[in-house]
């Protein structure tokens, strides 16, 4: 018995080192436990619905451990260069976990005062997760997709998952049909690179376009529709039209996912890209990005001026930092990409932070999404008040909060590649910006409340919640450690 | 033994931290916010003290400096140090924040602990920019500041104050997100983020306009200068007392202290190029923004608008120096420029904060800061009175009064650098006069104006403690500046001579 099992296990470990299995170990583990409690939730009754929200805690969990543990500061391929796991991947991936974790704490009390408490939302949130793992960890154009894919299904559904809601199936609808055109569109870039250099891998097809003596036509058409995927997915416009339907429309848990850890997988998306498979035309996609970046800025921080719903105001907010993050990677330098990894990183923190904020304040048959509804915000409870504050005044970027080290970094990545007249645009925008950050403060210090029931919440929302608006101020005060992880996954 | 503390850092985190703890302590216990919020405010007025003491007076060379890696990817460095510029204004703002705290002692009744905390923080966070050594952790502090004020403005102010506040923030903000990337470009240039690394830092003359245009931008509109200061009459007026005095007294320096330590230095080439451009701005405010002032039914907006004139002297003596030294070939009269350019902003700050704090003692009674309302309050309130007037005519340049001085040496370097200039900025004692002694006539002198006035109150023991530290603090300076001019002398030779030195 013995040696049977000794030899199964020597089969086992030498297939899976041969395959590099073991460093897809986070991905196994996810995927294996989404499943897990797939089947699980359907053998649960609804009050010991807590199983499966405390299983996918677990999971994300145990895949941040999985995530640190196997994270050497080295880069390595696995599954035939289709898959690579370096410092980048471990980093942002860890991220993901840890702001997918604070999205699924939030939730938990807003889906049970709605009767929405279900395994659903957890299941498909674990599959976006894995999506976005895969996403980070593409080496090849086909893993890319894949993991889009995954991501943007789980979206889709979870979008829709309030079923009885006209709006949400309504942004669910425009959600699927715009999401799948920009994933055709992407397809199509992709395919036509394909024929011009004949790989799909990452590295073969970036050692091709630098073997090239000159550019290709073609190549440059191709690019165009590889951008153009990529902005529709980042909501960059003139890509953007689905980003405030969609926040809007969503149940705001869902808004809240899909508002921040997948803005750190679509950083690393573009990463691998541009930066790692296109680098070879950087100054093309460049121009393009600086095209997308500047309309992003002047449209998202305009436009958000205007809203009265805080999920809309938040969401053209979020065009406006994508606008930030796109300047950082169209620097094409190291310390751009660097840059644009701590913006994604700091963006999703923030927005965790924001739509907690929302889902706190909100109660049984009643969502505070409305600006009215933060009114006096101070006089009903200082500290949350207080913590808006923070995630507020770190959107606008300013110090001491980490949202004033982000715009820092990218700034400076700009103007170190004799971009002055972007960073004086981007600065410009930004002050536009502050405006609409700065009318949510004076909603909740300066105005009396409209509202005198006290909030609802659970402990652990309370504790969680804190802790984040906390890192946002922390980390602003101590930007050292995470700056230099960022800088130390882009290899500097 | 004082020399081992790291006293800047005390400085900056004694208030801080107690103005957490002020927080902490919540309004449960108004009086236990209060008395902690002053213990603190004096502890780090005491801490001060060493600063002044301990400062060797003979160096231009940064003092009590401490240097600590703060943000290493980008060298970011916690970087404090102080010189005779420095010195003064860190003293001035410990010392007003007490007055400030007192101040607001028993007025303020709504959200005590959080108002004590905003002035407390905001303590640490102007210091932390008198302090500063490093671009980002200058910009920190200066970006940090406008929250707290924000705050105050906003929940403690009068009825316009979600507009003032939110034309305080934006107008601020403008100017300094320029400002920032100045900041980063000369990183890129320099590899650095050390404002010393700065002053020393080559720069052809078109990156030092660009520049200088930047800082321009967010100095003028700190200080404020014509045409960028339509916010500070609002913010004034709106602002509790406490907020108005210290967006006058300090606040305002902090552009003043800009030039100072970052426009002059970083971009002497520029500055001399363009000193036409800040003179003219500073005569238009001394000479317009002074007619504007005469015509003012309130109380504050007068004091307001004489800030803005009153500063426009500041200014104008910091960029006498080229024209001075062009007419003289001699920096000596460039030095008295400078001089008195920092004078004048000390004693604008005793001078603002006390007219401030009279309007408050007024205010508080009256709950109204228009001119008509009063009249004859020196019937009712004599001790009022007295103090009123000793701060009207300080206000208005006084020999024995701090404002004399700071006048008389800006004016003095002005008749060697051009009779216009001087003839223009000596309207200033025409106008100063007659704007602060038509208010004094109007309100405290005459027959009693209704019978609200003929109910007042004199002060009470807790004002009359604030005021009379204030006079005696404009007295002191009038009669005797020789401290505080020594304290710069060093520092501020070594500018002018860094600045004479071009750059190209």
């Amino acid at each position: 018995m013995a040696f049977v099992s000794q030899a199964v296990d020597r089969v086992f470990k030498m297939n899976v080192e041969m395959m590099g299995l073991q460093l897809l170990l986070p991905e196994i583990f996810v995927l294996t436990m989404a499943c897990i409690v797939l089947v699980l939730d359907l053998f649960l009754h609804d009050r010991n619905r807590v199983v499966t929200y405390g299983l996918s805690q677990l999971t994300l969990f145990g895949a941040l451990a999985l995530v640190i543990a196997l994270a050497d500061g080295d880069s390595h391929t696995a599954m035939f260069g289709t898959y690579v796991a370096d410092p980048m991947a471990s980093l942002a991936k860890a991220f993901v976990m840890l702001v997918v974790f604070a999205v699924f704490l939030y939730s938990k009390d807003y889906l049970r005062q709605r009767d929405l408490f279900k395994g659903e939302y957890y299941v498909l949130g674990l599959f976006g997760v894995l999506g976005m793992m895969v996403m980070i960890s593409a080496h090849s154009y086909l893993t890319l997709y894949l993991g889009l894919e995954l991501l943007s299904l789980s979206l889709y559904a979870m979008v829709a998952f309030h079923r009885d809601s006209g709006v949400a199936s309504e942004a669910a609808m425009k959600y699927f049909v715009l999401g799948a055109l920009a994933s055709g569109m992407l397809l199509y870039g992709m395919s036509l690179i394909y024929g011009i250099t004949g790989s799909l891998n990452i590295a073969e097809v970036a050692a091709s376009i630098g073997a090239m003596a000159e550019l290709e036509l073609a190549l440059i058409f191709a690019l165009s529709f590889v951008v153009l995927g990529l902005a529709f997915k980042l909501g960059a416009v003139p890509f953007h039209m689905w980003i405030p339907d969609v926040y809007h429309g969503a149940p705001t848990c869902v808004t809240l996912f899909i508002g921040s850890a997948p803005k750190i997988a679509a950083f690393a998306m573009a990463m691998r890209l541009l930066a790692e498979s296109l680098g070879g035309v950087q100054a093309d996609w460049g121009g393009m990005l600086a095209i997308l970046a500047v309309l992003s800025l002047a449209v998202g921080n305009v436009i958000a001026i205007a809203q009265a719903n805080l999920k809309r105001m938040l969401a053209y907010s979020t065009i406006s930092h994508v606008g930030f993050l796109l300047l950082g990677i169209l620097s094409g330098t190291v310390e751009g990409y660097a840059s644009a990894l701590f913006y994604a990183i700091t963006y999703a923190i923030m927005a965790a932070a924001a739509f907690g904020m929302i889902i706190l304040l909100s109660r049984t048959g009643f969502e505070a999404d409305t600006l009215e509804d933060f009114k006096g915000l101070n006089a009903r409870s200082p500290w949350h008040a207080f913590l808006m504050l923070l995630v507020m005044f770190s959107m606008a970027g300013v110090p001491p909060t980490v949202g004033f080290y982000a715009k820092l970094a990218v700034i400076q990545a700009v103007v170190g590649v004799d971009l002055l007249w972007l960073a004086l645009v981007a600065v410009f925008f930004s002050i536009i910006g502050a405006f609409y950050y700065l009318r949510v403060v004076k909603l909740m210090y300066f105005d009396e409340p409209l509202d005198s029931q006290p909030l609802e919440y659970g402990t652990d929302m309370h504790v969680a919640i804190s802790v984040n608006g906390l890192a946002i101020l922390l980390l602003g005060l101590f930007p050292g450690a995470l700056m230099s992880a960022c800088m130390a996954a882009m290899g500097l | 033994m004082l020399s081992e503390l790291p006293l800047l850092s005390l400085l900056i985190w004694v208030p801080i931290l107690g103005g957490i703890a002020v927080l902490a302590a919540g309004d449960r216990e108004p009086w236990g916010a209060r008395s902690l919020a002053l213990i603190t405010s004096l502890l780090t007025f005491l801490l001060s003290i060493p600063l002044f003491t301990g400062f060797d007076t003979g160096t231009a060379a940064m003092q009590f400096e401490e240097l600590t890696p703060w943000v290493a990817a980008f060298d970011i460095n916690y970087h404090l140090g102080v010189d005779g510029i420095s010195v003064p204004l860190i003293i001035l703002t410990t010392f007003t924040t007490v007055l400030v705290v007192l101040a607001g002692w028993e007025v303020i009744r709504k959200r005590v602990a959080q108002y004590m905390a905003a002035f407390l923080i905001m303590e640490g966070l102007m210091i932390g920019v008198f302090a500063a050594l490093d671009a980002v952790l200058f910009y920190v502090f200066w970006e940090g500041m406008l929250i707290p004020m924000f705050l105050i403005i906003g929940i403690w102010g009068g009825p316009r104050r979600v507009y003032a506040t939110i034309k305080f923030f934006l107008y601020t903000f403008f100017g300094s997100v320029f400002m920032l990337v100045a900041l980063i470009y000369m990183y890129i240039q320099s590899g650095s983020f050390g404002i010393l690394d700065f002053h020393l830092l080559p720069l052809g003359m078109t990156e030092q306009i660009l520049i200088f245009i930047a800082f321009l931008l967010a100095f003028a509109v700190k200080v404020p200068m014509w045409p960028v200061h339509t916010w500070l009459p609002d913010a004034h007026v709106e602002a509790p007392t406490g907020g108005s005095v210290i967006l006058a007294a300090i606040m305002l320096k902090i552009g003043g202290y800009g030039f100072l330590r970052f426009s002059l230095p970083i971009t002497p080439d520029a500055s001399q190029e363009l000193d036409w451009l800040i003179i003219s701005l500073s005569l238009i405010a001394v000479v317009y923004i002074g007619f504007v002032a005469i015509v003012q039914q309130d109380m504050k907006k007068l004091i307001a608008y004489s800030s803005i004139a009153h500063m426009g002297f500041a200014t104008l003596g910091f960029f006498l120096i080229f024209a001075i030294i062009e007419n003289t070939g001699t920096a000596q009269g460039a030095l008295l420029g400078l001089e008195g350019g920092m004078v004048q902003m000390i004693s604008h700050g005793f001078i603002s904060g006390a007219l401030f704090l009279c309007v408050g003692v007024l205010y508080d009674r009256m709950h109204s800061r228009e001119i008509s309302d009063y009249g004859g309050v020196v019937n009712t309130m004599p001790i009022f009175g007295a103090f009123m007037v000793l701060f009207a005519m300080a206000n208005s340049g006084l020999p024995g009064t701090s404002g004399f001085i700071g006048e008389f040496m800006v004016i003095l370097a002005s008749f060697k650098a051009n009779f216009w200039y001087a003839f223009l900025a000596a309207t200033t004692l025409m106008l100063g006069a007659a704007y602060s002694l038509w208010l004094v006539k109007r309100v405290v002198f005459g027959e009693v104006g209704n019978k609200q006035v003929a109910q007042l109150q004199d002060v009470n023991r807790r004002e009359f403690l604030i005021l009379g530290v204030l006079a005696a603090a404009v007295l002191l300076l009038g009669l005797w500046p020789a401290p505080l001019v020594d304290l710069m002398h060093a520092t501020l030779e070594n500018l002018l001579a860094h600045v004479l030195v071009s750059k190209l």
